[in-house]
């Protein structure tokens, strides 16, 4: 390179960043970003160009990119790909040496890969696809605390999905009667109940007396009943050392779970977090609230399925995917692509199901899917045959809203889903005979046949805004 | 507004399964053959109702490795409920691929249970 002389000026992206003959290493992060370029910006070059703003380059050439190897350091777009169905976006594969990122920081990943660039003025707008983490990057992140297995053995809850539910209403409710729900819900035979995420510690129910009432309920339940049961302490604060005080407290009640907003509280909180909950033998469950101002628009942001890997390297034992049934966003195929991979050690390429990229996880714990909103008791069969057993299910409205109160919703779900489990295992196709199944068990439930009449007639038939890229 | 006048009765019920009636020869016969069609290593653990929280019950014998006959299972668990007729139960299918069980649910529970 010593032949090399300063040229001072604006960067022709091309030359140094779009290397079609470049083969990925599999030491590489790969990257699939959806491009929609400026008008007469052609394709290679919005393509460098986006390679450039997330690597290496700056809008100009400096002196400085003499002194160090540039060509070892840059990310390289390496191929281009139509978009079915959009005559106006392609896809951008692009590779980044392994050096440019901090072991075991997403948010050096994000920063890079989804910082300036998204501003950039050669792209009309962008979106990152899918990342493909090198097993060799994955290995320096902690994961979830627990995982799924772990989780089971804890909670002892095998060969089933777990049911749970957000205590409602969602604010204003004193922390003594938030117990109560909590209690209720859980007697009636929920596994775990959750904080909403925006109960935080406010004037009407501060975070000690919550904690302290409804551990008090979580452990009544537990003992009542003969089983396992939890109820995520959402230690989400303005600061992590207030998060960390508030994480402490729960371990001090003896209690096996807490949660966290990863989106809202920020990556590096979460995993601040999540190495607390490992070292602590605590659970820990993950909301996302704000991912859909990230995630919704099909042509700029970043999809979930990105912020659903992001957080498994972070560090989370549940995190919320969708119910695909329910009154919120997310396609069928799309959704079980990122449920893939919260869950598996390994993940193939499946553009069905927008998956962009072969992803190996290695030994990394897996990450309970949650299925959250909008959903009550005639979902059961689909959800039990969408979701499987390493999933929480979680009917708000659908447990507190049954004419019997919490504990008779919790029974009733309760009852459809072991029946739904049975049916399955005995070989029945549960979306076909759903119905039945559900018809069946409710001559053994009196809670179950009254919520199979309260919302027998609600259907929810919104199209989803973002589908997967189809011609 | 009509008022619900149901109480509900706490149950006590010790997880996967408890909320149905209890399950008959062939019912116990299917999940069986769940458990095998799966792959998993069928096993049976029993333990005093009293000790029922605790995460390790007795085991009965070892796990049944390598067995294909679900009537094998049956008659373990026959054996089981003669020698500890007072104590509870269940039936777990042990999974060595994600080392964790993939089934278990109660399948004996002792006279008033």
């Amino acid at each position: 390179m010593a032949s090399k002389t300063f040229d001072a000026g604006v960067q022709d992206y091309q030359l140094t960043y779009w290397t079609p003959d470049y083969t990925p290493l599999d030491t590489d992060l790969l990257a699939c970003f959806k491009v929609i370029p400026q008008e007469g910006v052609p394709r290679e070059e919005a393509a460098a160009a986006v390679a450039a703003e997330s690597s290496t380059g700056t809008w100009t050439t400096v002196w400085t990119d003499l002194l160090t190897d540039m060509e070892f350091y840059k990310g390289r777009a390496y191929r281009i790909e139509d978009v079915p169905g959009d005559k106006n976006a392609f896809y951008a594969f692009i590779a980044y040496p392994l050096d440019l990122f901090e072991e075991g920081s997403v948010v050096n990943v994000l920063t890079s890969l989804v910082g300036n660039v998204f501003g950039f003025k050669a792209v009309r707008s962008l979106r990152l696809e899918d990342i493909r983490f090198p097993i060799a990057f994955i290995k320096t992140c902690g994961g979830p605390p627990s995982g799924i297995q772990v989780e089971r053995d804890k909670l002892n809850k095998y060969g089933r999905p777990m049911l749970g539910c957000t205590i409602k209403p969602k604010l204003g409710l004193s922390a003594k009667n938030y117990g109560r729900a909590v209690y209720e819900c859980l007697r009636g035979g929920l596994d775990l109940t959750k904080d909403d995420e925006n109960i935080n510690s406010q004037p009407f129910q501060r975070w000690q007396n919550r904690f302290e009432f409804v551990a008090e309920a979580v452990d009544k339940a537990t003992a009542e009943t003969g089983e396992r049961k939890g109820h995520y302490l959402n230690v989400t604060a303005g600061t992590v050392e207030e998060m960390l005080k508030r994480a402490e407290f729960a371990k001090e009640l003896g209690q096996p779970i807490i949660m966290h907003d990863f989106l809202t509280a920020g990556f590096t909180a979460n995993t601040t977090l999540a190495n607390w909950c490992r070292d602590n033998g605590m659970l820990l469950h993950i909301h996302r609230a704000m991912h859909a101002v990230i995630d919704r628009n099909p042509q700029h942001g970043i999809h979930f399925r990105v912020l659903a890997k992001c957080l498994r390297l972070s560090g989370g034992d549940h995190l919320h995917t969708g119910t695909v049934v329910g009154k919120l966003e997310g396609d069928r195929a799309s959704t079980l692509g990122f449920v893939d991979q919260l869950r598996e050690s390994f993940v193939p390429e499946d553009r069905s199901r927008g998956v962009f990229f072969d992803q190996d996880w290695g030994s990394m714990p897996g990450v309970m899917a949650v299925a959250s909103g909008g959903i009550h008791v005639w979902h059961m069969p689909a959800l039990v045959n969408i979701f499987g057993d390493d999933s929480v299910l979680q009917f708000g409205g659908g447990t507190q809203g049954h004419p019997g109160g919490n504990a008779a919703g919790a029974a009733a779900n309760r009852v459809a889903l072991e029946a739904c489990v049975k049916a399955r295992n005995e070989g029945r196709d549960l979306e076909r005979e759903g119905g039945d199944i559900l018809r069946d068990a409710a001559r053994n439930s009196k809670e179950l046949a009254v919520a199979l009449d309260t919302w027998k007639e609600i259907k929810f038939e919104f199209d989803t805004v973002d589908k997967l890229d189809v011609g | 507004m009509s008022m619900q006048t149901d109480d509900y009765r706490t149950q006590y019920t010790l997880e996967t399964f408890s909320f149905l009636p209890e399950l008959n020869a062939d019912e116990v016969y299917d999940q069986i053959v769940y458990i095998i069609n799966q792959g998993w290593t069928p096993a049976l653990e029993h333990e005093d109702p009293a000790n029922a929280a605790a995460h390790y019950w007795g085991m009965w014998k070892l796990p049944m490795f390598g067995t294909r006959d679900p009537n094998e299972v049956l008659a373990e668990l026959d054996a089981c409920r003669q020698a500890y007729p007072n104590h509870l139960i269940r039936l777990i299918g042990y999974d060595n691929y994600t080392q964790c069980q993939g089934h278990n649910f109660v399948v004996y529970r002792p006279r008033g249970m």
